[in-house]
């Protein structure tokens, strides 16, 4: 067993000296001994790091997941990584230091997250974007808290076409504070701005969601969905950071919060986390965001310098009042975002967008030539991921692709109940024309095996 | 030296009010924090205040100030609506500390029972709370 | 001490446009169409973002240089109470980026991420039995985020019961801000109830709140004083005796790991904070994990999806899948968990085993003994019990020599290439500094903190700007009032 433990006997032997005490046994004097283990607990015996490493190893070799050509989507991206970010992550300065309560000592994380700020807000067009959030589903739960404190209104409007995992955790967080959540109806897969106020007709409404581009990869109307959401409501943009090289910024369609899930610039996939939610506003809601923010200032001596601020929202001053209990956050994946943002540069995001883009209009016109395949919503516009409608059951077609080295998914069958042959497909820069292809003859080859 | 004009009404979570009458026949009164108060919060950088229309209720809080490293409610002196806000404070806090009985203002309210401000305590009573004896 | 001087500038600041890092693959597509006719109706961007423009030199140098600026676990002592700065191991880094348990998407189909759903299935059974629970959900990605789960399921279980009406969550004066703030985010009402002079929580005070309408009291043990709560047995009877949950904040679990079991205590809900007690990075603020523990009454609530194992006669391997349960709370995160901080932990606890956890635990609470033994006399205990992990020092006691309070001590710390305690929490004890030093810090560096407490100390005698430290580090003390006041929280053209 290794052991990260610094103490010789002799060092015990005068600690334990100078403390006045006898034994390790008699430091633990106040806690009964009918709560003391005898022995210790039963989980397994301690590993040497090879045989550890080993253990692991083969733990991920079990994940077959990890070596497919990956076309799944769903929120989740598969980006390439560039190096030099990698490189940079491994710093132990920013990776073992904890949240910057001496800004003296911390200005590496202040200014880090400063920069992240200013580049989250520039890319919603934004005044003002916070420190980060757990995660997009978090962010899109504390979104719509805020709308409510903010409007005190009980009733938030989510688009039908919102990831269904976000919805499920805006439903946990609402129920105990009395949130009513209203889905807005969908016309072939998109938000219906001409349902909106018919839907929402009379009822007091703190906010309306709607997610860019939406679950399925549809690009929503965003202006016009949020012009017809009723006065006084805000306007809750759940944004895809990877399109806005692309996409109109949020804040230029209307938007009064933008959040959502900044994994695909800059995170691996992790088996879902951890991630980076982020939250960008209009400075009338600045005392109300929920978490850490980073103000630019200067010392004593006039120098600039960066600093935790606004802490009053927070709960370490606010207690049962805060705007949010969230304490720990994501720093780490900020840092992650921020190098890659700054790697990618504007150019870089509108050709990561622009690549993204063209790939995916390119593999879903060969996949749809495939007979019995079709788009679940043809002629509506998408980005880099659809929903492919398939002659058959989806999630025999995703195992058999499976077997032929292709992750697609997920199946829509498994949150949308008669969809149980659709499935999502998604492009990144990092799939190139070969595996395009290669994708659209191996489904071929699934379905004729099929139909055979 | 701390100072409380005696033009006024205090209450004993440090909270002024002075009454002045209305345009249409009603009293409407003004409500501040002392100069107690701000010197005990030390430098103020925030002041969340009640929409204009919003109605309060004697005792009840109604808003906060926050210093770097603190957060502390405002209790309404007497019951009444919000016809005005100072709104000053989203951009200059600081007068809160530089002017508390002046520029430092916070709330004008419309009272609705103006009989309230005779509960409460005079400048004499107000001093003699603050300085414990 | 050594640290670099801050005058770094923004990545904005020395932006250039057209220079760039990043190149992408080429265009192996048609590009016959526009993107706007690919894109038929949609708002395009008009105007680009204003990312920086660098080159890639300059973005690693500007990140290693800020890196300089910041004080760390790999650079010094970071006695910074209730936060467990303990070593990090680096082998857990490594094994959380292997690639096959790195690059898995969470879509993908149960039967190619076995291998994940066993570190999971495995990690849950080490929790439980080292904190004596039924079931665990791995999903809150932070110890404030399982309290709030915690709470979430508090309050489904009493609905269950018919007992909506139990609306009122306790805490201790002591607690952490994230107590009230959890229990007040999931609908309750926060009672808070003083510490007697032991520093335990007023058990007649407690007593008094223990009725029909008490939903939960969440505890800290030990506490945010580092002290064992004495009364626990009393506590739980009282609790359980009126129809109350009672919470676990595992923050200082490290002080017990291996040795004592919130479920033995009595507790019914319990949340541990994995970066803490079984010591992943904490990467400038996160992430972490909290996963929420439970007691048998209370499993079918947990969060789902939840790993389950299939053990099918006749097959060599057993299989894991993912199930929920009716009466789940739902989700209160999408997927899973911070899953590459589950991998560390479990790295972490695989690597000790029970004996090895046991051995850290005491190894906590002698360095902490040790080093009040070293400081007591210049930094007396808040509250003079045995404390556990950490210690809560009365800061008062400072200004016998002079003018120097606990914040200026921390500052003075920080020019002597130490960390600084956490200051000003729990808000029970005034001046308070809380120091925690962990079990991996060498006897010969608790020594050296100590010396330096007692030089600063000493040295302050009679000074008159003890406000003046730090002078050593990149910057000197914040204006953080004018930041306050006058927020710029992002970088524009006239920053």
């Amino acid at each position: 067993m290794p052991s990260y433990l610094p103490h010789t006997p002799e060092d015990i032997a005068v600690m334990l000296r100078r403390i006045g005490v006898s034994s390790m046994d008699d430091l633990f004097k106040d806690v009964p001994a009918a709560l003391r283990h005898a022995s210790a607990p039963d989980v397994g015996a301690g590993l040497d790091e090879q045989t550890l490493v080993r253990e692991f190893t083969a733990l991920g070799d079990a994940n077959l997941a990890a070596g497919l050509c990956c076309f799944a989507g769903g929120g989740v991206y598969d980006r390439y990584l560039p190096a030099a970010q990698r490189a940079l992550l491994g710093r132990g300065e920013f990776l073992t230091a904890y949240t910057p309560y001496q800004p003296e000592v911390s200005q590496g994380t202040l200014q880090m997250t400063f920069e992240f700020q200013s580049m989250i807000a520039e890319l919603m067009a934004l005044p003002v974007a916070t420190a980060g959030l757990y995660d997009g589903s978090t962010a899109v739960a504390e979104a719509a808290l805020l709308s409510r404190a903010a409007t005190r209104r009980p009733v938030v409007a989510i688009s039908g076409a919102l990831h269904p995992e976000y919805g499920g955790v805006l439903a946990t967080y609402a129920l105990p504070r009395g949130v009513d959540i209203v889905s807005l109806p969908l016309t072939m897969g998109r938000t219906d701005p001409e349902q909106i106020r018919d839907t929402l007709d009379g009822r007091p409404v703190a906010c309306v969601i709607v997610q860019q581009p939406n679950f399925f990869g549809l690009v929503e109307d965003v202006e016009r969905i949020l012009a017809e959401r009723p006065d006084g409501s805000l306007g809750v943009v759940v944004a895809d950071p990877a399109t806005l090289g692309v996409l109109e910024a949020p804040g230029r369609l209307g938007a009064d919060l933008v959040v959502g899930e900044a994994q695909d610039v800059g995170l691996p996939l992790s088996f879902g986390g951890p991630y980076l939610g982020y939250m960008a506003a209009q400075p009338a809601l600045l005392h109300r965001l929920p978490g850490r923010i980073c103000g630019l200032g200067t010392d004593r001596g006039g120098q600039r310098g960066f600093v935790l601020t606004l802490q009053g929202r927070e709960q370490h001053i606010r207690r049962a009042r805060a705007t949010s209990n969230i304490c720990t956050n994501q720093a780490f994946c900020a840092l992650a975002v921020s190098i890659y943002l700054a790697l990618a540069g504007p150019q870089g995001l509108a050709e990561l967008g622009e690549i993204c883009l063209r790939r995916a209009h390119y593999l879903a016109s060969e996949l749809s030539r495939l007979p019995g395949v079709c788009l679940t919503f043809p002629d509506q516009p998408f980005f880099a991921e659809f929903s492919l409608h398939l002659p058959r059951s989806a999630r025999t077609v995703q195992e058999a692709l499976r077997s032929r080295g292709y992750l697609v998914g997920p199946v829509l069958g498994d949150f949308f109940p008669g969809m149980e042959r659709d499935i999502l497909v998604a492009v990144t820069e990092r799939r190139q024309r070969d595996e395009l292809d290669g994708l659209v003859a191996a489904l071929e080859e699934v379905l004729a095996l099929v139909s055979a | 030296m701390e100072e409380y004009p005696d033009d006024r009404r205090y209450t004993e979570e440090h909270e002024w009010i002075q009454s002045e009458n209305g345009q249409q026949g009603g009293v409407q009164a003004v409500v501040g924090i002392t100069d107690h108060a701000q010197c005990a919060l030390g430098d103020i950088v925030f002041v969340e205040l009640p929409a204009i229309g919003s109605d309060l209720h004697q005792g009840e809080a109604f808003g906060t100030v926050e210093s770097v490293k603190s957060v502390s409610d405002l209790y309404a002196p007497a019951s009444g609506r919000v016809v005005a806000i100072n709104a000053a404070l989203n951009e200059h806090p600081e007068y809160v500390n530089e002017d508390p009985y002046g520029r430092g203002w916070m709330v004008r309210i419309e009272l609705t029972a103006p009989a309230e401000l005779d509960r409460l305590l005079d400048a004499g009573a107000y001093e003699r709370l603050v300085s414990g004896s | 001490m050594s640290l670099p001087d801050a005058k770094e500038p923004l990545l904005h600041e020395i932006s250039v446009p057209g220079r760039r890092a990043y190149r992408l693959p080429p265009m192996d597509v048609p590009i016959a169409e526009a993107v706007s006719d690919l894109l038929p109706g949609v708002a395009l961007r008009q105007e680009a973002p204003q990312l920086p423009e660098c080159s890639e030199l300059q973005v690693v140098r500007h990140f290693t240089r800020l890196s300089r600026l910041n004080f760390a676990i790999d650079t010094g002592f970071y006695p910074l109470g209730s936060c467990t700065m303990k070593y990090n191991p680096k082998v857990d880094d490594e094994i959380a980026n292997l690639p096959g348990l790195r690059d898995v998407h969470p879509y993908a189909p149960a039967d190619c991420v076995q291998g994940a759903l066993a570190v999971l299935w495995q990690l849950e059974r080490a929790l439980c039995t080292l904190a004596g629970m039924d079931a665990f959900s791995l999903q809150p990605a932070a110890g404030a985020h399982g309290e709030l789960a915690g709470m979430f399921i508090c309050a489904a279980y009493h609905k269950s019961r018919g007992e909506p009406h139990r609306t009122r969550v306790v805490v201790p004066d002591s607690a952490h801000g994230t107590n009230p703030a959890s229990a007040a985010m999931a609908g309750f009402d926060v009672v808070e109830v003083p510490s007697d002079h032991r520093g335990n929580v007023d058990l007649h005070q407690l007593r008094s709140v223990c009725d029909e309408r008490l939903a939960a009291v969440m505890l800290t043990n030990p506490n945010t004083l580092g002290l064992w709560e004495e009364q626990m047995e009393e506590v739980s009877r009282a609790v359980h005796g009126c129809g109350g949950l009672l919470y676990y904040d595992g923050a200082n679990a490290n002080a017990i790991v291996g040795r004592v079991r919130p479920g033995d205590m009595g507790f019914d809900i319990c949340h541990l904070n994995l970066h803490k007690t079984f010591s992943t990075p904490h990467g400038m603020g996160g992430p972490g994990a909290g996963p929420v523990g439970v007691a048998r009454h209370l499993t079918p609530f947990l969060p789902s999806p939840r790993v389950q194992r299939v053990d099918s006669p006749g097959e060599a391997t057993a299989r894991y899948v993912l199930t929920s349960t009716p009466e789940s709370i739902g989700r209160v995160r999408a997927f899973y968990g911070n899953f590459a901080v589950l991998v560390r932990a479990l790295a972490y606890i695989r690597t000790h085993g029970g004996d090895g956890l046991a051995e850290v635990s005491g190894h906590a609470v002698l360095a902490a003994n040790y080093l009040l033994a070293l400081l007591r006399e210049d930094l007396p205990p808040a509250i003079d019990r045995q404390p556990m992990h950490e210690f809560v020092a009365d800061g008062t006691a400072l200004a016998r020599h002079g003018s120097l309070r606990a914040i200026d001590l921390c500052k003075a710390l920080l020019d002597r290439g130490f960390h600084a305690p956490t200051m000003y929490f729990p808000l029970i004890v005034k001046e308070a500094l809380m120091i925690e030093p962990t079990e991996t810090e060498p006897r010969e560096v608790l020594e050296a903190f100590a010396a330096a407490v007692r030089e600063i100390v000493v040295t302050s005698t009679g000074a008159d700007a003890p406000g003046s430290f730090p002078t050593e580090t990149p910057i000197r003390r914040m204006d953080e009032v004018n930041a306050a006041r006058h927020p710029v929280l992002r970088w524009n053209t006239t920053t």
